[in-house]
């Protein structure tokens, strides 16, 4: 069941997971913009351990400020990273001045 | 060499491991030794399945771009489902999905895969050694404006840039824009000033 839509306002959960997860450390607890869905896909935290018949899950292209991202002073306002998040992986967030824009 | 810290402490190997003896290039000798010995594979095999994993390269990302720019058409369905509109081309594809990203004056798009090496090798063939390295899939997300600079692009601030991080299922491939010069060169000619840099997005200008 897709849960957003393309400028859903979403945070990327820290799972605490261990094992093949594709979600960087980087972007975890981050606010962004969904962009895109990509479909369904199967889930490579099953696939990596040979569970072929795992629940396919949904795949969303999100947009974050790289402003947010990083401390460092001087990166232009308008600067953008596009990662895919899983869905289990996102939780639906509040609209902030720090998400890009759609 | 036996094992005797914690894996999560390192990755699995990556181009860093360059001491010439490679820990799962071992393990594959002595693989491929016994198989061939059982008669369940020959050499000429193996080789045959790196030759067709070599073949592609550059020129099919750069036989996409140019059809892209002297056809609007192809270049709409190209940015649409950028995986049907290679294979138009008879390039067979064996990524899931491929999401063709357009630059504009007003804006970059840089390519990078910060988890392992993923890119979109049924159309460029394989990353170069930078790509895979870890200061480049670090850095790229965290300062990509010092590492453009370090390819020789300096990129305006005016120009918004956007970091394409190929972590999970989709492929990306950057579509230059074309070169001033577009109508006055051959389709041969365009393919001809497309590097492998300008699809990945180290590079910008097309001249």
């Amino acid at each position: 069941m897709k849960r957003f839509s393309a400028g859903d306002i979403v945070q990327v959960l820290a799972l605490g997971k261990t094992g093949h997860v594709r979600i960087p450390h980087y972007i975890r607890n981050q606010i962004g913009r969904v962009t895109a869905y990509c479909g369904t896909y199967l889930n490579p935290e099953d696939l990596a351990v040979g569970n072929t018949a795992g629940r396919a899950v949904d795949l969303y292209r999100v947009a974050f400020a790289q402003t947010q991202l990083w401390p460092d002073e001087g990166i232009p306002h308008h600067d953008t990273l596009v990662i895919e998040i899983y869905d289990h992986w996102l939780a639906p967030a509040k609209e902030t001045p720090n998400a890009p824009r759609s | 060499m036996p094992h005797d810290h914690d894996h999560s402490e390192h990755e699995a190997l990556v181009i860093e491991d360059a001491a010439g003896n490679i820990e799962a290039q071992i393990i594959v000798d002595a693989l491929q030794e016994v198989l061939i010995g059982k008669g369940l594979l020959t050499a000429f095999e193996v080789t045959s399945a790196i030759a067709k994993l070599e073949s592609p390269g550059i020129h099919l990302g750069a036989q996409v771009v140019a059809k892209a720019w002297t056809d609007p058409d192809y270049r709409a369905r190209l940015l649409s489902d950028g995986r049907a509109a290679i294979q138009e081309l008879d390039i067979p594809v064996t990524e899931a999905r491929i999401i063709v990203v357009e630059n504009t004056p007003q804006l970059h798009n840089l390519i990078t895969c910060t988890l392992c090496s993923c890119y979109p090798r049924s159309i460029l063939g394989q990353p170069p050694s930078w790509y895979i390295s870890k200061a480049y899939r670090a850095r790229s997300v965290r300062e990509p404006r010092h590492v453009l600079a370090e390819f020789g692009l300096d990129l305006s601030e005016d120009i918004q840039l956007v970091v394409h991080d190929s972590n999970a299922d989709m492929r990306y491939l950057v579509l230059p824009e074309p070169p001033a010069d577009l109508e006055r060169l051959t389709l041969n000619a365009l393919e001809a000033l497309i590097s492998r840099d300008h699809l990945i997005g180290v590079a910008r200008e097309v001249v």
